[in-house]
């Protein structure tokens, strides 16, 4: 895309959030519309989301659905531990995750904190993907994540100097407080400066993914409006969790939005992606979100720009089960590499 | 490869050991009828599973009075406490054997397997589990203190539930103290005899229950055999009415259950993703052989087109086919017959110019098959707006105020359940007080739990199954309660007889009146 293209891209996200909202972005506004949105029945979205948790994915569909799931995965240390040799680690993880099998795909990004951008940058060398759509992608965390609890200019400094480092994908936590108490005004704002700074100097853009942590929103009805918030401001993708408080990503609320997903794309014709992470570790629960993602929104979104997996243990346990289904039986977590 | 198409997932049947033929079970051992045995096939694949003996009227004697039997000698003797050690091992043995149970139910109904597998036979157990609990607490029931059984009760049940409905019968039945001749429905006996061996595992003493699998000559015999002393009926309207006509004039105690056609009305403040899921689960869980399927939908005219596409959108998701694949949604048809009515009645529904739609899905060649379909424009003339079709056959209409809407959805002979979608909580209650239906579901549909009465209104038929309600329907209240009544009068006149002058004829009144009721 071109400069001019992006540009008119963005401004085209503005004006049909204004619309839609119809005015201005202000908290009443946008009170009005998302209070305008369906309801959710708890009772009911969970068991459509265990209803889609008993589809038996077998044989050559449990295949591809291994493959494809190590391809979605946005392979994650966000530790305060963290060291560029951890990094490194990870990203030798990310380009050969099984190293007795060089047929396993590799996984869509490596995720990390901000500061560790340029030594995964360094790490993936010729696999960084920079822009294309061959390689690992490097996202970052920023927006003072996980809280988000920081003035907005430190928040935006933040995101420039991890897409200055050259992350491809930003992960911003939205603030809950502002969420919670009703400034959505605020929260939208915020969404749209963060997708400004994700400007490279290039003229291009980082990939923007919205953090609603719906753990710390306590409702589903919150989870839909946040989605809806996320969306009309710009985000490209809406992510469940930060994974760093105790409740993260479940299947019915990943269920929720999706459906807002489709309910976008139903309404303006434009893909917005999703992203539960955290609590996501074995390869049954995997296919379970597959399955809920082929049946919600349609095939098309099981591709690493619509879909991903925001996961660290994730990937050896589906490892193991790509082992078993290639050998016809099961290895052990020796097997596999500890990253 | 395109991921929807899902590799097949077909249960394992080698949990199941069926045998070539089945006897008729009579006082604890399986027995040859006299009647000319008959096949029950797979109805998805027209093949023959076992052949079934045929009970005419001399084995269904035997069969009652093997019930009389063991209602006189045994069964009325045990302790309440007793029998419900009885009901909680039945209810294990359910359970250690529910994927056999599960197999045999699909094949011989043609439901998918993960109905059967999560809803139908997790209900037996809990159905057992739950009466086995009341067997020792009859008193609490609600018929005064120490109700006695009424006896020997006539069971005859439906296809399309067959073990669960051969629970809501049995369960309560033998908890009260009742011994019990059950008739499965012909097509689908196979469960009833599997759950017989059940009943031989459990040790349970002979003839307490006995199953006679037949046609309606086996039925009718059972009904009207002099014998019994209740009768318990789930089936058509049509045939609870003749078994009405037949007891009428004896002191056989009557419990139907019969057809519907539940209005599901969806407001427009509804949630909108879950009514869909609510709506879906209303009319084609279990291919909408289901006597309280959602089968009319009622929707608010303001939101109408948005739920019809996002409907068509969620009905082209819905699999149908191989009903032993564990991804299945829809399976098949239980009968040539029964699809054979709902192709009439859905093709008047063309004529009387109502829209169908259903998505595009491949029907196999063999075995008896239904798309899933909807019919829009619909108003209450139609036909299909006001039979039971009892398939998977869903007619929409549209309403523009709750009380328009109230009045559509009781304007049907029938009576037996309804749904309302609403955020609204103060409309869900208002909207219930009005709905004349036994069974009222909100914000979800097709719930079942064995402490709730289930039952209907109107043509639906009468009586309640499940809860402290279905366990009343087996008892009687104590056979000296009406005589100590009016001995306990009796001094009461004598000592004031200002008072008893009023009280006494009241009383005297009041027997009869709680009699008939009773007998209701």
């Amino acid at each position: 895309m071109t400069t001019s293209q992006t540009a008119m891209a963005q401004l085209n996200t503005g004006e049909r959030a204004l619309a839609l909202i119809g005015g201005e972005a202000t908290d009443a506004n946008l009170r009005r519309y998302l209070h305008g949105i369906p309801g959710i029945d708890a009772v009911g979205l969970e068991q459509r989301a265990a209803d889609l948790g008993t589809r038996s994915i077998k044989t050559s569909s449990k295949k591809w659905a291994i493959d494809r799931i190590i391809s979605l995965i946005d392979l994650t240390t966000l530790e305060g531990a963290d060291t560029p040799g951890k990094v490194k680690s990870l990203v030798g993880k990310a380009l050969t995750p099984d190293a007795g099998d060089l047929s396993c795909p590799r996984v869509a990004a490596v995720c990390v904190y901000g500061d560790m951008v340029p030594h995964a940058v360094a790490a993936l060398g010729p696999a960084h993907s920079a822009g294309t759509d061959a390689g690992v992608n490097v996202a970052a965390v920023a927006t003072a994540f996980p809280s988000g609890r920081a003035s907005l200019a430190i928040k935006l400094a933040d995101v420039n100097d991890a897409v200055a480092a050259g992350a491809d994908e930003i992960d911003m936590v939205i603030d809950r407080g502002a969420f919670l108490s009703g400034r959505f005004g605020q929260v939208y704002d915020e969404i749209v400066a963060v997708k400004q700074n994700c400007r490279r100097a290039d003229g291009s853009f980082a990939h923007l993914k919205v953090i609603l942590e719906t753990g710390e929103l306590g409702t589903y009805d919150n989870v839909r409006r946040a989605s809806w918030l996320a969306i009309l401001a710009g985000g490209e993708f809406i992510k469940t969790s930060t994974g760093k408080v105790p409740l993260a990503a479940t299947l019915p609320v990943t269920l929720s939005m999706l459906e807002v997903v489709r309910d976008w794309h139903r309404l303006t014709g434009a893909k917005v992606g999703v992203k539960p992470a955290g609590g996501i570790r074995t390869s049954k629960d995997a296919t379970k979100y597959l399955v809920t993602v082929a049946e919600t929104v349609g095939e098309e979104w099981l591709t690493p720009g619509l879909f991903r997996f925001g996961a660290s243990s994730l990937l050896n346990d589906v490892l193991m089960q790509r082992q078993k289904m290639t050998s016809g039986h099961y290895s052990g977590p020796d097997y596999v590499t500890m990253d | 490869m395109s991921f929807l198409d899902y590799a097949p997932a077909p249960e394992s049947q080698a949990v199941l050991n069926l045998r070539s033929d089945y006897g008729l079970f009579i006082d604890g051992e399986f027995v040859a009828g006299r009647g000319e045995p008959f096949q029950s096939i797979n109805p998805a694949t027209e093949k023959q599973i076992a052949m079934i003996a045929h009970a005419d009227a001399a084995d269904v004697d035997a069969a009652v009075a093997a019930a009389r039997r063991a209602y006189d000698r045994t069964w009325s003797k045990l302790s309440g406490s007793d029998r419900g050690k009885y009901l909680f091992r039945i209810a294990r043995l359910v359970q250690e054997r529910a994927r056999e149970l599960a197999v045999a139910e699909t094949l011989d109904n043609g439901k998918p397997i993960k109905e059967s597998r999560d809803v139908d036979v997790p209900l037996v157990a809990a159905w057992f589990f739950y009466y086995a609990g009341w067997a020792d607490k009859l008193d609490h029931a609600g018929v005064g203190p120490t109700p006695s059984a009424r006896g020997v009760a006539a069971q005859v049940i439906p296809w399309n539930f067959p073990l669960l409905m051969l629970a809501w019968k049995i369960a309560p039945a033998l908890a009260a103290g009742n011994t019990v001749v059950l008739k499965p429905a012909e097509t689908t006996s196979l469960t009833a005899l599997l759950f017989a061996e059940i009943l031989q595992q459990a040790d349970l003493p002979a003839g307490v229950v006995n199953i006679v699998t037949g046609g309606r000559d086996t039925g009718r015999a059972l009904v009207g055999h002099p014998g019994v002393n209740l009768v318990a009926f789930t089936g058509s309207t049509g045939a609870g009415r003749a078994i009405a006509r037949s007891v009428a004039g004896t002191d056989k105690k009557v419990i139907l259950e019969l057809g519907g056609k539940a209005a599901n009305i969806v407001f427009d403040d509804a949630p909108i993703d879950q009514a869909i899921e609510g709506i879906v689960n209303g009319i084609f869980f279990n291919q909408g052989h289901v006597c309280c399927a959602g089968s009319r939908l009622l929707v608010q005219e303001s939101i109408h087109d948005d739920v019809i596409d996002r409907l068509k959108e969620r009905l082209s998701t819905l699999r149908l086919g191989d009903p032993m694949d564990k991804n299945t949604d829809i399976g098949a048809i239980n009968s040539a017959e029964q699809l054979a009515r709902i192709r009439e009645i859905t093709d008047i529904g063309e004529q009387e110019g109502a829209e169908r739609w259903s998505p595009d899905c491949v029907l196999p060649e063999t075995g008896f098959w239904f798309k899933p379909t909807i019919f829009t424009n619909v108003s209450s003339s139609h036909r299909i707006a006001r039979d039971e079709v009892f398939g998977p056959v869903l007619s929409v209409l549209t309403f523009r105020t709750p009380a328009e809407a109230i009045a559509k959805a009781n304007n049907t002979p029938y009576g037996l359940s309804a749904g309302i979608w609403t955020e609204k909580g103060s409309r869900m209650l208002a909207v219930a007080d009005k709905l004349r239906a036994g069974v009222i579901w909100a914000n979800t549909f097709n719930r079942f739990d064995p402490a709730s009465p289930f039952g209907g209104y109107k043509e639906s038929g009468y009586g309640r199954e499940g809860g402290r309600h279905g366990l009343a329907a087996y008892l009687k209240p104590a056979a000296g309660r009406a005589a100590a009544r009016t001995v306990t009068a009796a001094p009461a006149a004598s000592v004031a007889p200002a008072a008893s002058g009023t009280a006494s004829p009241a009383s005297a009144e009041k027997t009869p009146v709680s009699r008939k009721k009773a007998a209701k």
